[in-house]
């Protein structure tokens, strides 16, 4: 049985309009790293989207760049978990689409920049232009001590990761220390939160089991366009919000509409977060920022 | 009558009857205890029919046919699922055991109104 997200501290940051989430996990974050370190994830921008949910789409992730650009203290690198751009069936707009989303975060100041696609990007061709313009679609790479590991489960428009990817999963990670940190960083959900409206990857148990051996795993993810906190046994998943237009809560409503905008409080619920080591011992820390 | 509809009918010696409504396709069995067949077809972005009426305990099959590209078809609350393919008839079936409205969806990502692509079955006692 999956532990509930119960035992988290959320405190609200005086004068920051954001939130402070410290784990609670993973002591050995500290340890292994080498240094006070942290990274920024923006996810689910849906560049070229255009609609009364978010009437200023246009202008909604060049504000989020330059509120990163604003940041007193600049990220080692950025992660962007998917769904950069929004559908289209139209092969040259997609290209187009994601050309332009590759141009406007060349403005981010810090260029070490990452991706994974969301199925937006990548279903309906099977990741073919995404990779065009970002390479891979899953990954490993090493940053101060913590070892991380983006996963693609869009690319298969099923939600699948797919054996070969499991496969190479589980040969990545055997290289691995069972103490040392791993971060996972996907689209989808890992776990079934809402498999009635696609939050779920089909065989993410799959890799769950893989993970489940590692004493200090974290999941970051995106596709929910809202912050969800979770458990599957030791490993927690934490799900970020959106730069377009916030979903509602898992099954808070029979079909998965937007949540509209109100012109009342424009940018309302969207964001991005940075997760760093933060200042308590050995814990990794979430926060919260607006985007406007 | 489609071509496909056509050979089900003639194949199994069924009398085959199309009305408007929420069960576009009655098939009216003979003596001999053949399972009622339901075509459902999919295309961008909707099951048609969007609602079928079943009876606990009787056997069915559902005909899944895609019209334009490959779809998905997932009923979680009855534990079933199946890829809908252009132009080739999937079948499933079975014997629904329990009463209630369980809904169908797409779950093969196909473009801005997947998350729309959904339909009910119906369960009567």
């Amino acid at each position: 049985m999956q532990a509930q997200f119960d035992r988290r501290d959320f405190m609200k940051l005086a004068g920051y309009g954001g939130v402070v989430f410290a784990t609670g996990l993973s002591p050995a974050y500290a340890a292994a790293a080498g240094k006070d370190f942290f990274f920024v994830q923006l996810s689910d921008t849906h560049w070229g989207f255009s609609g009364p949910p978010n009437p200023e789409a246009a202008s909604t992730l060049k504000r989020a760049v330059a509120a990163v650009n604003t940041l007193p203290r600049q990220p080692d690198f950025i992660m962007f978990t998917g769904d950069l751009t929004h559908t289209t069936d139209d092969p040259k707009e997609r290209r187009r689409r994601l050309a332009e989303f590759k141009e406007i975060v060349a403005g981010l100041a810090v260029k070490n920049q990452r991706f994974i696609p969301g199925e937006h990007d990548a279903s309906l061709d099977k990741g073919e232009a995404y990779q065009e313009f970002f390479g891979r679609t899953y990954y490993a790479f090493d940053h101060a001590g913590i070892h991380f590991v983006a996963l693609d489960n869009v690319s298969d428009p099923g939600a699948k990761l797919g054996q070969a990817q499991l496969d190479w999963l589980k040969a990545d990670l055997a290289q691995i220390d069972k103490d040392r940190p791993i971060i996972v960083l996907t689209h989808r959900p890992l776990f079934d939160l809402q498999p009635e409206w696609d939050w779920a990857t089909a065989d993410g148990k799959a890799a769950i089991d893989i993970l489940t051996p590692y004493k200090n795993v974290t999941v970051f993810y995106g596709h929910i366009h809202q912050e969800h906190h979770h458990m599957t046994g030791h490993i927690a998943h934490h799900a970020a919000t959106s730069l377009i237009f916030p979903l509602p809560a898992p099954g808070a409503q029979p079909k998965r509409a937007p949540v509209a905008w109100d012109p009342a409080a424009p940018f309302k619920g969207l964001g991005f977060r940075s997760v760093g080591s933060g200042d308590a011992p050995g814990n990794p820390v979430i926060k919260q920022y607006p985007v406007a | 009558m489609t071509g496909l509809l056509r050979r089900l009918a003639a194949g199994a010696g069924f009398a085959v009857a199309v009305c408007a409504g929420a069960i576009a396709f009655h098939a009216v069995l003979p003596m001999a205890a053949e399972p009622r067949v339901i075509r459902i077809t999919a295309k961008k972005f909707e099951y048609n029919p969007q609602k079928i009426v079943l009876k606990k305990g009787v056997p069915v099959v559902l005909e899944l046919v895609a019209l334009d590209r490959i779809h998905g078809f997932r009923i979680l609350g009855l534990g079933l699922r199946a890829d809908v393919l252009p132009d080739q008839a999937v079948r499933v079936e079975f014997t629904p055991d329990k009463a209630g409205r369980f809904v169908f969806a797409c779950d093969v990502f196909c473009g801005d109104g997947h998350e729309d692509m959904d339909g009910v079955i119906v369960v009567e006692e």
